[in-house]
């Protein structure tokens, strides 16, 4: 049997899947913030003329994995597979956008590391030989997301600086055996690092210590640097922990200054006022599945590294002061 | 025009400390309103917190620490009159207009508008 993990944490792709579709959507937000144009769709208002804030995110996931299915003029029904997941308790956004589209499903639970997550695990039975056609995807709502893990909405508690903004919407990407595009070529598999944060304001600085071990291995395991991708990409860690994963790999030999950039710094302006960015499992998605996908698909970049990066608390492990564990996934992608 | 300013600055003053403390501390909204009822209701019982009342008014009494002032304040009034006894029912009837206030008005948002948060 041909052996395809390499190092310790990680996989090289024999049969490397390629990603011939995305699409992504927004909430008005972040329709008017620095991804404006990448965007496939914008919603009007954060509810969409439903009922609830968890009923609008299953719509947007429908949308984004209809949408991805159309471009290569194909239908859901097409997907032998859907892998995907979000924030909410139970995926519970993700269930109700899957009874809808009906198709074999499984469900992930990466909180904001969940749109790679799904990639790696696709790429991994495509390459397996287990699926030709199959869609990742992963959404998060600003609303939902705050009811569930800090305070209700309505009861209006201040922000404090270093809380990132949970992004309102979802991407999907269309993994195939064949075709055209670019394609998944290495992953490596991270392991949970929790450096007795306990702040479930400052995820940031609690995920850069996972994003960094990720990296280390990432590079350590496969032979490459920094300096082979034309970018890296973190996914939700905002300008602290972004400021933290440069410093710690500066610290670590590895000079991340030129070529590294995280999605949650990419999506709003800075008088949208989110304080440290973004955050989400909509945070890598969309900035994925828009621009990163366009500007690879134009070959503006060769080769990136995205990594995914989440942070694993629930609100019952914060309410039993549990520090936070967090996850880093990283993915290698090249024209 | 006088008390109008003293009790902004009494007001004000109070819920300084209160945004220092979010700010400056890991404490919660929740934590802090808590902190404030209890507090209020500590130095109402030592007979502190009514020389504030009597210098800044509404500017002491509205912020939460006025609240716990009127709670330490009924059960005091409660023992005097019904003794032991005064404990328990002293604080709620001090602050029962309040109270009822806040369910009433609780209860007619909830009937007029329907939540989809």
């Amino acid at each position: 049997m041909l052996n395809k993990r390499c190092g310790k944490q990680s996989i090289g792709f024999v049969n490397q899947p390629v990603i011939i579709s995305t699409a992504n959507i927004g909430g008005p937000m972040e329709g008017e913030g620095l991804q404006s144009k990448y965007f496939d769709i914008i919603m009007k208002d954060n509810i969409n003329d439903l009922n609830s804030w968890e009923q609008c995110e299953s719509y947007m996931l429908e949308q984004v994995i209809t949408r991805a299915s159309e471009k290569i003029s194909g239908s859901v029904e097409n997907l032998e597979f859907i892998l995907a997941g979000d924030l909410l308790n139970q995926l519970m956004s993700t269930h109700f956008a899957m009874r809808t589209l009906a198709r074999p499903f499984l469900g992930l639970y990466g909180a904001c590391s969940t749109m790679i997550e799904s990639m790696m695990i696709g790429a991994m039975m495509i390459d397996g030989g287990f699926a030709n056609l199959l869609a990742g995807a992963a959404s998060s709502h600003h609303d939902a997301a705050e009811r569930q893990y800090r305070f209700p909405t309505e009861l209006g508690v201040q922000r404090p600086p270093v809380a990132q903004w949970t992004v309102t919407g979802a991407g999907a990407a269309i993994l195939s055996s064949t075709g055209s595009g670019p394609k998944l070529t290495y992953a490596t598999v991270g392991k949970i690092v929790d450096m007795g944060i306990k702040d479930p304001n400052a995820l940031g600085p609690a995920m850069a210590p996972a994003a960094v071990d990720t990296l280390i291995t990432h590079f350590s395991d496969t032979g490459r640097n920094p300096n082979y991708y034309d970018m890296i990409f973190t996914g939700d860690l905002g300008y602290i922990g972004k400021e933290m994963v440069i410093k710690l790999c500066a610290e670590k030999g590895l000079d991340l200054s030129n070529n590294y950039e995280d999605c949650g710094c990419m999506i709003y302006k800075e008088e949208q006022d989110t304080h440290a960015g973004a955050s989400g499992c909509a945070s890598s998605a969309v900035v994925f599945c828009g621009y990163i996908y366009q500007m690879l698909c134009k070959k503006n970049y060769g080769k990136i590294l995205l990594v995914g990066t989440g942070s694993l608390h629930s609100p019952t492990s914060y309410q039993q002061k549990e520090s936070i564990p967090c996850i880093a996934h990283a993915l290698a992608i090249e024209v | 025009m006088q008390e109008y300013v003293i009790a902004f600055a009494v007001g004000g003053i109070i819920c300084m400390i209160g945004q220092l403390l979010m700010d400056l501390t890991n404490l919660t909204p929740a934590h802090v309103l808590v902190l404030f009822v209890v507090m209020g209701t500590i130095l109402g019982g030592l007979g502190w917190y009514q020389p504030l009342v009597e210098l800044g008014g509404a500017g002491a009494t509205i912020p939460l620490t006025g609240f716990g002032n009127s709670l330490a304040a009924g059960t005091l009034e409660g023992v005097d009159k019904y003794g032991f006894l005064g404990i328990f029912n002293g604080a709620l009837s001090a602050t029962a207009s309040g109270m009822m206030a806040a369910i009433v008005f609780g209860f007619l948002m909830a009937v007029i508008f329907n939540p989809k948060g």
